[in-house]
């Protein structure tokens, strides 16, 4: 069977996925799919584990547990024709810096030719492609010589220059400004509107991941703690709602957990005669998020390091 | 996918590093950085050579810079064999040029052919630089065609026999700081090489260390191929030992080529965008 004409609707199926480093586990059982053509985003503090199962589905790092399989292979088991049909875009890349873009990109597509087939041509046409990532005006300029915004640019347009069935990009918009964002978030509706292309990407940003990801998985301390639409999202996580009242001239707050505080408040009402000005109040989906982030922060300086390698798990079965 | 297309896949990558390998020439010889590790040595040895002007080979009447000219062409294909791989697989692997071979199918392939070609040529380039001085400072170098039949199959034994040890010691180098060790070995090792000194009047403990390394076996290689008969007399043994020359340098070629791809591909396996990262971070905060 020739590459790519696999037409599984699963790009990606990760089920009970573990990493752990000496004592410390890092990913602590992980279990997601994405859907050919979906767009997904892995929203987390650092520490939670984007980059490691990141790392792990590019076929770049041996898992310590869980079963992996992207366009329906192990990826520490991907051969070069596998290879072929993933796309990486990475955090920090200085390579090939004396290289000009149009060269570069020219040499890697060659790398991809033989893999064409009847459904994908191979590789991508590089002026076309320097086009679609906004780099027209530096096609010759020397590599060296780009700005931050160019240079993540052009990862991209290498990311995807053997146009990928799946493309996974760590931390993609990172140092771009607001235009080069507006920019890569019509690019990736592109590619998975109409080339099909599955999108993993890692963000710690949640308005760029409500904005481009058809589904967000929030990753804390190694687990998903929520997977959904922004709007799943918002239902799942904020299950906190505060209650305030007056009652006797004294202002009373109740933070009800379980998420609905409707028996909370038919209860208060009917004992309590003298309730008014009730108010209640559901905690946003960007608030519960920036309670997640600064407790991953504050529980990072506890140890002493702003980027300790893993959070501690209170559960470390393996 | 069938055979025929990963044998097509293969063919490729191979024909991409040989573009990559010119292209990465032409780079070299048009970036400041570059030129200047290319020119160093070179002009070091035309220097050399200048020096030794209208000296003997001591206890003969033969003028030493035709001796000493074989031994920096040796010199140069095992200098370049051995500290021009070190150098930049440690550089590639620190701003992650490897990894982008890893990301691209069969991209090690690629990488690797594009080196190679690389290095081919830069030191040929060095050696044209050199033997052009020769021709113009010493008198009467042999040049005839056998003494050119001879360099050609000295330059490619010599590359044999060190690239996949530059390629294994670059793979075993943790930074680049480390790296630049390896040059400063290599001169070090070269001083008691007899290139520029018969080594037959080197103490015999140093004419036996020199004899393990490449640089000797080159240098007398060379050596043979440019100098008159006669001046077997101040090597050792009298003799020009051509099958010993083969059978060391065979020994450095299979212990290199056995040791590079499990070295490499040891290393390219740690290579992931975080441990890219790490190299990032390391740089920026302790400046190498």
């Amino acid at each position: 069977m020739s590459p790519g004409s696999e037409t599984s609707a699963i790009a990606l199926d990760v089920r009970d996925l573990r990493m752990r480093y000496d004592t410390t586990e890092v990913l602590a059982g992980v279990t997601f799919t994405a859907k050919r053509g979906e767009v997904l985003a892995l929203l987390g503090p650092n520490g939670a584990g984007k980059t490691t199962t990141i790392e792990i589905l590019e076929g770049f790092r041996m898992r310590s547990a869980g079963d992996v399989s992207v366009l329906g292979i192990d990826p520490a088991r991907g051969n070069e024709a596998w290879r072929a049909r993933i796309g990486v875009v990475l955090q920090s890349w200085r390579d090939h810096k004396y290289w000009r873009v149009s060269e570069l990109l020219a040499y890697l597509g060659r790398f991809y030719a033989p893999f064409a087939t009847a459904e994908v041509a191979r590789p991508w046409n590089v002026d076309e492609l320097i086009d679609v990532v906004g780099l027209a005006k530096s096609a010759n300029a020397k590599i060296m010589t780009l700005s931050g915004g160019q240079r993540r640019r052009l990862d991209v347009a290498i990311g995807i220059v053997g146009r990928p069935e799946i493309v996974f990009f760590d931390e993609p918009t990172a140092g771009f400004d607001p235009h080069a964002r507006r920019d890569f978030h019509d690019l990736i509706h592109r590619l998975s509107d109409f080339e099909n292309t599955t999108i993993v990407m890692t963000t710690h940003d949640l308005d760029e991941a409500e904005k481009i990801a058809d589904r967000i998985l929030v990753l804390d301390e190694g687990r998903i703690v929520a997977d959904g639409s922004a709007d799943q999202l918002a239902r799942e996580l904020t299950t906190g709602a505060e209650v305030r009242w007056t009652s006797g001239g004294q202002r009373h707050v109740h933070a009800a957990r379980g998420g609905d505080p409707t028996a909370f408040i038919r209860d208060l009402l009917t004992q309590n005669g003298d309730v008014t000005e009730i108010e209640v109040r559901r905690a946003s989906l960007e608030e519960t998020y920036m309670a997640l982030v600064q407790r991953a922060e504050s529980a990072a300086s506890r140890r002493g390091s702003p980027k300790a390698a893993a959070p501690k798990t209170s559960d470390l079965q393996a | 996918m069938t055979g025929t297309t990963a044998i097509d896949a293969r063919w490729s990558a191979i024909l991409a590093g040989l573009s990559r390998g010119w292209i990465e020439t032409r780079q070299s010889f048009t970036e400041t950085a570059n030129i200047i590790g290319h020119v160093f040595f070179p002009v070091m040895s035309v220097v050399s050579l200048v020096m030794v002007r209208g000296k003997t080979v001591p206890g003969t009447e033969f003028s030493l810079a035709a001796m000493v000219l074989p031994g920096l062409v040796g010199f140069l294909i095992v200098f370049g064999g051995i500290s021009g791989p070190t150098a930049s697989i440690t550089a590639d692997r620190e701003d992650g040029t490897l990894l982008r071979a890893k990301a691209t199918p069969n991209g090690m392939l690629g990488y690797l052919v594009g080196k190679i070609v690389m290095f081919a040529l830069t030191t040929l380039l060095s050696l044209l630089v050199i033997i052009v001085a020769g021709i113009m400072l010493v008198n009467n170098p042999v040049l005839d065609a056998r003494a050119w039949l001879l360099l050609a199959l000295i330059f490619v034994v010599g590359m044999v026999s060190t690239v996949p040890i530059g390629v294994a010691l670059g793979s075993l180098m943790k930074s680049s700081m480390q790296a630049m060790l390896v040059p400063l070995a290599c001169a070090l090792v070269m001083l008691a090489s007899g290139i520029f000194y018969p080594i037959t009047r080197l103490p015999l403990w140093l004419q036996w260390l020199a004899q393990v390394f490449p640089f000797y076996w080159v240098g007398l290689g060379a050596r043979y191929a440019m100098l008159p008969a006669e001046m077997v007399a101040v090597e050792i043994g009298k003799s020009w030992r051509t099958g010993e020359t083969f059978a060391v340098l065979g020994v450095w070629s299979a212990i290199g080529l056995l040791l590079a791809p499990i070295l490499l591909r040891r290393m390219a396996r740690r290579q992931s965008g975080s441990a890219v990262t790490r190299v990032r971070e390391r740089i920026m905060s302790k400046g190498y």
